[in-house]
């Protein structure tokens, strides 16, 4: 049994559908982890799950590198343990400065709710190796600043890097290079705008989240890198 | 008491000498300025319902799994299994025609604290709107800003906006209606009151701090909206949904305690009307101190701290010596929490603020004690003339083709996706059945069972006969529901209308009651909570009456849920229930004619029962592969909406005695359009002649296009991909005036 600790920030609302996709979907422990835990060795996982954390307020996600588990959270990081970010949470680790880039308001200035397919354009992550190389996954996403951006040079040592995990198969929000997802260097930090915890159910319209999740606890199971 | 000139106080406050006069003689003395205050909040239409409340007493509030009727802060409805559903509708009319986002986003808030209140989660939200004819400026605007606050504030608090209804009227150009309703769950033994007892208990009042927002927004309310409504800003209340979301979670967990004796949101009037009702509803009175009142402006007079409607703030009663374990609860959410008052014996409500008492009220007269007015209600002079039609005057269209896809992008019938997608309906994972649907369904985790949820009212219709109008939206609300598999188990009513001063106006609202009162028991379903917007009027006029019927239903196994696509080629096409070429009212007519006229369809609510019992019935024992309701654009929109969601084409072909457009579109009740396979047509014959309903084959799914004849002779053949270009993107174009 893995433990998957969920980082509960002022405003996240996602994190009980982090937890239930753990716990029910995954069959793992889930756990919530308050936001004043400064302490987070025993998670085999940290998540930080989507949300509007401390209102959005300043620009998503800036405040809260202000709190301890967050703080705590980047040493985890540092350590090499897997750490994913959803939607506000992959807006939280571009803040922190563990992944690169920076997510504006989306193309269309609103905030965009639906289904979009995604391209696997990494599958040997440990987020992606239940996933091949260009297949597509049926993803919701839910934001209103999931428009990636980075300069041209950072763009292409992604590239070089395989860093960029996922694409979306049409332009959704105005993404540069239509980026879904991406990774730190060393491969153990991923943030994603789309939300694999919403689709571990096929009663709810997809299941592929599950691929997300399940290549996260194989990587665990043998062991890490 | 008069304010220099001639105009005395209370009525430059709202109130009327008659009004007055009552509370002189309620108080047995004048009341001073504070109080005076307290009044013309909490005697205003919008709070006191004064010339609803005789008629509301009409609708049925009782049954099975009523927990709950009319008089809380919401409805409750048991769904078995030891939990509830509370549910609740409100409209927020008034402050969205002058600030549209903020009215909107505040609405939101306003009804879903009104739900955790009864001790619930939040689980879903919906919205009814209405706006005028999209193209104008002003109208896009509001339009815009509006799903922008809905949107916003929904999105942050984490409550899934499933979905509502749109339309634009021109009636509604500066009176666009938002009505919002929001539905939670909660285990019965763990619901909330907002009946204040315990003598010496503390009152708290927790969340955002107090200012002078808001400040008389209720009176606001209660008023037409003239030249000058932009004069009215202040009165507008401001969101702050973070502040929502953390109130939420610490309410709920501090009901975890068991120390919470009752509870009550500041909405309308503030702190006035939540101490005032708790104390009056618990027949017990209350001691209030200002001073203690954590507060964001500086300066406030007493009046202004008693009437503010600063947002995100609740009361709440609990057991003495516990205020400190519930303060440290709002503090780990970051909350303001703060003792300012105690429960007293005596029904009054004493206010003090800088070591003065400044209001001295029995809480009864304050909350319950305003007049009810019964008026004679007097139908229009105009209703005999709108409600003439002569059909056979008017030259029907030579490409009937070219009519279908008009009619599919037109607003009031297109895709409301770009409405929808702005709202996250998908958060928290429970989402089965997404907007755009007949009805939304949400599962509860873990439980065979699961809930859903419609907003209906055709308002046009309710212009033309309100009582048939009335009738038809609680008809289609029930119908929506069935289509899904859903058993309807209650309703919460928004009823919006103009000025009730006016014998018409207050006519359509009587006739729109007694419409939702014999729907409601025919269909055997109980109101359980509901709103009242009057005072829905400008310049232009009164708005169409609207009394929105939200419905919420359940579905016994979530499993067994139906759709509206249509899902295999080859799969024959049903129409239940009769069409009587009623066109009166419809889509067709404005579109194709620009007459707003003629009789509205009729609901023979017997009828209309058995075809909805027959749905349910045949998507239980799952004969059905799709289900969809007719209403708007008649049967031939129905058609193109169940190809267009199950992106497969049809053939069809039907036979009748009415003209061909007429067979196209009218807007008969009482049917649905099904899709079965064709190896069930006996057992779906059979069972539809048991329950009396109609039942005739159209022809298959398949191809990709939508193929119509009328008595064997082609009228439409259109490709899927022209239909799903106007149904998708026709809002849109509508918006560019195109």
């Amino acid at each position: 049994m893995k433990t998957f600790g969920i980082i509960v920030l002022p405003g996240s609302n996602c994190d009980s559908d982090c937890f239930y996709a753990v716990r029910d979907y995954l069959n793992q422990d889930a756990q919530y982890v308050w936001h004043e835990e400064r302490n987070l060795d025993k998670y085999d996982v940290l998540m930080i799950p989507g949300g509007f954390s401390y209102g959005d307020y300043l620009r998503p996600g800036a405040l809260a590198r202000f709190s301890p588990a967050v703080d705590a959270l980047v040493k985890e990081a540092e350590k090499g343990k897997l750490v994913v970010g959803i939607c506000n949470g992959f807006q939280v680790l571009t803040e922190l400065g563990l992944l690169p880039g920076a997510l504006m308001r989306n193309k269309n200035l609103k905030f965009i709710c639906k289904y979009v397919n995604v391209r696997v354009e990494n599958a040997s992550t440990p987020f992606t190796s239940r996933l091949k190389m260009g297949q597509t996954i049926k993803l919701p996403v839910a934001h209103k600043d999931g428009n990636y951006y980075v300069d041209e040079d950072t763009l292409q040592q992604l590239k070089k890097n395989g860093q960029v995990v996922l694409r979306y198969s049409e332009d959704v929000n105005g993404s540069v290079d239509r980026i879904a997802a991406v990774t730190n260097k060393q491969g153990n930090v991923v943030g994603m705008m789309p939300h694999p915890e919403r689709a571990c159910d096929p009663l709810l319209g997809s299941s592929d989240g599950m691929y997300i999740l399940g290549s996260m606890l194989d990587h665990l199971l043998k062991g890490g890198f | 008491m008069e304010n220099g000139n001639t105009t005395p106080l209370w009525r430059t406050l709202g109130l009327t000498d008659l009004e007055y006069e009552q509370i002189v003689s309620g108080l047995g003395r004048e009341p001073n300025f504070t109080e005076l205050a307290m009044f013309s909040v909490m005697w205003s239409e919008h709070c006191a319902y004064k010339n609803s409340k005789p008629l509301l007493k009409m609708l049925p509030s009782k049954g099975q799994r009523v927990i709950q009727g009319p008089g809380e802060n919401a409805g409750v409805l048991d769904i078995g299994e030891g939990l509830a559903l509370v549910m609740k509708i409100e409209s927020h009319n008034h402050p969205s025609a002058v600030e549209p986002y903020q009215g909107a986003a505040t609405g939101v808030g306003g009804i879903v604290r009104d739900i955790f209140a009864m001790g619930a989660r939040p689980v879903v939200l919906m919205d009814s709107l209405r706006f005028g004819s999209l193209g104008e400026g002003r109208t896009n605007y509001l339009f815009d800003q509006v799903v922008a606050g809905i949107s916003d504030y929904g999105n942050c608090i984490g409550v899934p906006t499933v979905g509502g209804e749109i339309y634009f009227q021109n009636c509604y150009q500066k009176s666009p209606l938002v009505n919002a309703l929001c539905a939670g769950i909660v285990e019965q033994d763990k619901m909330q009151t907002g009946k204040a007892s315990g003598v010496g208990n503390p009152v708290l009042i927790v969340g955002a701090t107090t200012g002078r927002d808001g400040i008389g927004g209720a009176s606001f309310a209660s008023q037409e909206l003239g030249e000058d409504a932009e004069e009215k800003l202040p009165s507008v209340q401001v969101g702050d949904p973070f502040m929502e979301k953390l109130l939420i979670e610490a309410c709920l967990e501090a009901y975890e305690t068991g120390f919470v004796v009752a509870v009550q949101d500041m909405g309308a009037a503030g702190i006035t009307s939540s101490a005032s009702e708790m104390a009056a509803r618990g027949g017990v009175g209350m001691e209030l101190n200002l001073d203690c009142v954590p507060l964001r402006a500086e300066g406030m007079a007493a009046h202004e701290i008693l009437i503010s409607e600063s947002q995100e703030r609740m009361l709440l009663v609990v057991e003495k010596g516990k205020e400190d374990q519930i303060k440290q609860i709002m503090e780990k959410w970051g909350l303001h929490a703060a003792v300012m008052g105690r429960v007293t014996d005596d029904g009054w409500l004493r206010v003090r603020y800088h070591g003065e008492v400044v209001a001295q009220l029995p809480a009864q007269l304050l909350a319950e004690g305003a007049p009810q007015y019964v008026r004679e209600g007097i139908p229009s002079e105009h209703l005999k003339d709108i409600q003439d039609l002569d059909v056979a005057a008017l030259q029907p269209p030579a490409d009937l083709e070219c009519t279908l896809l008009e009619l599919l992008r037109s607003p009031n019938i297109a895709s409301k996706a770009w409405v929808f997608e702005q709202y996250d309906h998908m958060v928290r994972t429970d989402t089965v059945i997404k907007p755009g649907m007949d009805a939304a369904v949400v599962r509860i985790k873990g439980k065979k069972q699961a809930l859903a949820f419609t907003t209906d009212c055709n308002s046009t219709y309710c212009y033309l006969d309100p009582y048939e109008g009335a009738k038809a939206a609680v008809a289609e609300a029930a119908r929506n529901l069935s289509m899904v598999g859903a058993e309807p188990m209650g309703i919460t009513d928004c009823l919006n209308f103009g000025n009730p001063e006016d014998p018409a106006v207050y006519w359509q609202m009587q006739r729109c009651i007694e419409g939702i009162k014999d729907a409601c028991q025919v269909l055997n379903i109980p109101v359980i909570s509901g709103n009242v917007s009057l005072y829905n009027e400008t310049e232009l006029g009164p708005i169409y009456p609207t009394p929105v019927i939200g419905c919420a239903g359940l579905v016994d196994d979530v499993s067994r849920l139906s759709t509206m696509g249509f899902k295999d080629d080859g799969d024959l096409v049903l129409v239940l229930g009769e069409d009587k070429g009623e066109l009166g009212g419809s889509e067709y007519l404005q579109m194709q004619y620009g007459l707003v006229r003629g009789k509205p369809p009729v609901v023979d609510l017997e009828r209309e029962k058995a075809l909805q019992e027959l749905v349910r019935e045949l998507i239980r024992v799952g004969l059905l592969k799709s289900a969809h309701d007719i209403s708007e654009g008649g049967l031939a929109i129905a058609l193109a909406e169940c190809a267009l969601c199950g992106e497969r084409g049809i053939e069809v072909n039907l036979s009748t005695l009415q003209r061909p457009d007429a067979a196209l579109f009218s807007e008969s009740q009482g049917r649905a359009v099904v899709s079965i396979s064709s190896d069930n047509l006996e057992a779906v014959l059979t069972t539809a002649e048991q329950y009396g309903v109609p039942a005739t084959v159209l022809g298959t799914v398949g191809g990709e296009s939508l193929l119509i004849r009328v008595n064997g002779e082609e009228v439409a053949d259109v490709p899927l991909s022209q239909c799903a270009d106007h149904y998708r993107w026709g809002l849109e174009w509508s918006m560019k005036g195109l």
